[in-house]
């Protein structure tokens, strides 16, 4: 032990099954912030934090879940090449399903690295009738086992005292079967299940994977989803950010604009363009009128309400069974029901989406999924500026928008399915149980995503601003535009002018779109404008992202699919629309 | 005599005897823990063969109709 105590613990990886809480753990352990979910697979990055231990601070590092150490898929190999950096491992078991468990900590015990196990949802075991003999399992294993619980923190205190204990047994090495047999025979000696009734929230499990039942209830879900979010948005909208920008924010703005002198250059990338000597949010493009008032007045208040709801979804449990009932129409666009969870991110934000394809197994659905994300998935900031900019010129035409973005969704999936090699593989998932969203959780996840968002979004948001005020001033975008009207003019027919939009677009979406604004668009070069905009490239941020994942032979490939179709498109609405 | 899960009705549990599938179909499902000799309850099937979706222990799980067609299972005797 004593030698134990000298040694120097650097580096501590935490390792487990998927969504067993072991960024649950993490956080509690770094006090770092970071996505909690619950559904497999919601760690798809290394998160990296660093601990008190003493008087050392080690690094901790949360690695994606894996089942055992035997890789099925590329990301559990990285994750199981992470094995041999360390110097402790913290072993995450769910103590709700110990049996499932206990494989990946037997092989652990067999490396040459001190391993301590971490017995955590300790608190679901109580009403769930499991009784585990914590004793006993750190006498058959050898290394010490705590108890914890990474919602409360309840444990970790003790985890952390008791990690200089860990230590490597080195098991003998054992096959498949034989590790089953012995892990069948632990289980006999420690645990006790106590039979006891189904709660509410099971029979609601049950019921919500239900091949008809579900499907109702999914569509409930959806519809409840998004009028909330939508109820929420406008209401934030409407009763706090526009007063606050009008009343507030626009007075002030006036007084600094007189102290401008109402002219010049700084008057111009601050203010921006004054009509008459009024400024109006949606046309002036300075950094302190339309560079504050989109990123917060129009699109904040729809990442907040959608990030809540999301959380809360998310936390209940209901994506993974959202993804089996949806895995049926999924195929047919060459996926697999599981890949609805990057989408479904992708709504919020598309690097998060990009991201999150790593649970997808090989190139074909990553490639697939990718780009009709790219395409036909408009991230929240775009949502509410269309919603902003096309739902003022009435309801239905938002529907052409999405509704145009749904069937691409469609058509390009469909088409990829059929033109690319191969077949969609099929899914496999844990379900997790519904656990009820903890308010405090849902509050720590909403806020990291909304400042997320914010860090993100604000310096882009500028930046492209000014970056038009420049190419404006030099005279730039009058060359391209008159490069690109072609393009712009007969066959999208919009005018040339929308050229900057498209630059800005590289940039941020949300800004793009605002810059149709100021063009004084009939309602149909709104509608088509919005939708090329959606389409035609991703940002710079989702960009960067879906070069690493997709490397740049099939970015390449996607980016003039995604040219192609914009084009297309764009034709398309402008011919076939009748207003 | 032992049957493919697709063709059990929900409801109906029993035991797995085999996996007749590949080594890296073997290895996944055997890690999500469905193996020889463990108790398996199919759960639901969806439609157009859609996914499966069974509970295993304390534990529920989804799989598609191709995998859950390649798991033999032995019905406990009550079901018949
Ligand atoms: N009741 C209970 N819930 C917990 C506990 N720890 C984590 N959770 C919940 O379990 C779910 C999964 O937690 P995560 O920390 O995201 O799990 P993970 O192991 O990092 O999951 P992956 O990233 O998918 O590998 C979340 O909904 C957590 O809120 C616990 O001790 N008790």
């Amino acid at each position: 032990m004593s030698e134990a105590r000298k040694r120097i613990i650097q580096k501590i990886l935490l390792m487990g099954n998927p969504n067993v809480g072991k960024s649950a753990v993490f956080s509690r352990l770094t006090g770092a912030r970071v996505v909690i979910s619950n559904y497999p697979g919601t760690t798809v990055e290394f998160m990296q934090g660093y601990m008190k231990l003493g008087e050392q601070r080690p690094v901790v590092i949360d690695v994606p879940g894996v089942y055992s150490l035997e890789p099925t898929s590329r990301a559990e190999e990285v994750a199981i090449e992470m094995l041999d950096q360390g110097d402790v491992i913290i072993n995450v078991v769910d103590a709700t399903n110990l049996e499932r468990n206990l494989y990946l900590t037997l092989q652990l015990l067999q490396r040459q690295i001190p391993v301590i196990v971490a017995l955590n949802m300790w608190d679901d075991t109580r009403h769930k009738g499991i009784t585990i003999d914590v004793k006993k399992l750190e006498q058959i294993f050898g290394v010490p086992v705590v108890t914890t619980c990474g919602l409360t923190g309840e444990g970790i205190k003790q985890l952390v005292e008791r990690l200089p204990q860990a230590h490597a047994p080195k098991k003998a090495p054992c096959s498949a079967q034989k590790c089953w047999d012995e892990i069948g025979i632990i289980i006999a000696q420690v645990q006790k299940l106590t039979h006891r009734h189904h709660t509410w929230l099971e029979r609601l499990e049950d019921l919500s994977i239900q091949p008809l039942g579900g499907l109702v209830l999914a569509a409930a879900v959806v519809f409840l989803s998004f009028s909330l979010i939508r109820f929420l948005g406008e209401g934030l909208i409407n009763n706090f950010f526009n007063p606050f920008f009008e009343n507030i924010w626009l007075p002030l703005l006036y007084r600094f604009s007189a102290v401008l002198g109402g002219k010049g250059l700084l008057h111009y990338v601050l203010i921006g363009e004054s009509i008459n000597g009024q400024i109006d949010f949606g046309v002036a493009f300075g950094l302190l009128t339309t560079g504050l008032y989109v990123p917060l007045a129009m699109v904040l208040p729809y990442i907040f309400s959608f990030y809540l709801v999301l959380g809360l979804w998310e936390d209940l449990g209901y994506l993974p069974r959202f993804a089996v009932l949806t895995d049926n129409l999924m195929h047919r666009i060459g996926l697999h029901g599981y890949a609805v969870i990057p989408m479904i991110l992708g709504l919020g934000c598309n690097v998060p989406g990009a991201l999150a394809t790593r649970l997808l197994e090989g190139r074909r659905e990553k490639f697939i999924a990718a780009t009709l994300m790219a395409v036909a998935i408009p991230c929240m900031a775009q949502i509410a500026m269309i919603v902003g900019l096309v739902g003022a010129r009435g309801g239905q035409y938002l529907g052409i928008v999405f509704g145009t973005l749904f069937l691409l969704l469609v058509f390009k999936g469909i088409l990829l399915n059929k033109l690319l090699k191969g077949r969609s593989p099929e899914i496999l998932t844990e379900i997790p149980p519904y656990r009820l969203p903890q308010v405090r959780a849902v509050c720590k996840k909403l806020s990291l995503r909304v400042v997320g968002f914010l860090k993100e979004a604000l310096p882009y948001v500028l930046l492209g601003i000014l970056f038009v005020n420049i190419l404006q001033a030099l005279k730039i975008i009058d060359a391209l535009a008159a490069v690109f009207s072609p393009v712009l003019q007969n066959i999208w027919g919009l005018p040339k002018e929308a050229i900057s939009a498209l630059i800005v677009g590289f940039l941020r979406k949300d800004v793009a779109i605002g810059m149709l604004g100021p063009l004084e668009l009939s309602t149909k070069q709104l509608v088509i404008g919005s939708t090329i905009l959606a389409v035609y490239f991703p940002c710079i941020a989702t960009f960067t992202v879906l070069l690493k994942e997709l490397g740049p032979k099939d970015m390449l490939k996607s980016a003039v699919l995604m040219l192609i179709t914009a084009v297309i498109v764009g034709g398309l609405l402008n011919l076939i629309l009748p207003f | 005599m032992p049957i493919d899960l697709t063709k059990i009705k929900p409801g109906a549990s029993g035991t797995v005897v085999s996996l007749q599938g590949g080594r890296g179909f073997t290895l996944r499902l055997t890690n999500l823990g469905i193996r020889p000799g463990v108790k398996i309850t199919k759960l639901n099937a969806h439609f157009w063969r859609g996914p499966i979706t069974v509970r295993l222990g304390r534990a529920n799980l989804a799989l598609g109709f191709g995998m859950a067609s390649k798991i033999m299972v032995e019905l406990d005797t009550k079901n018949e």
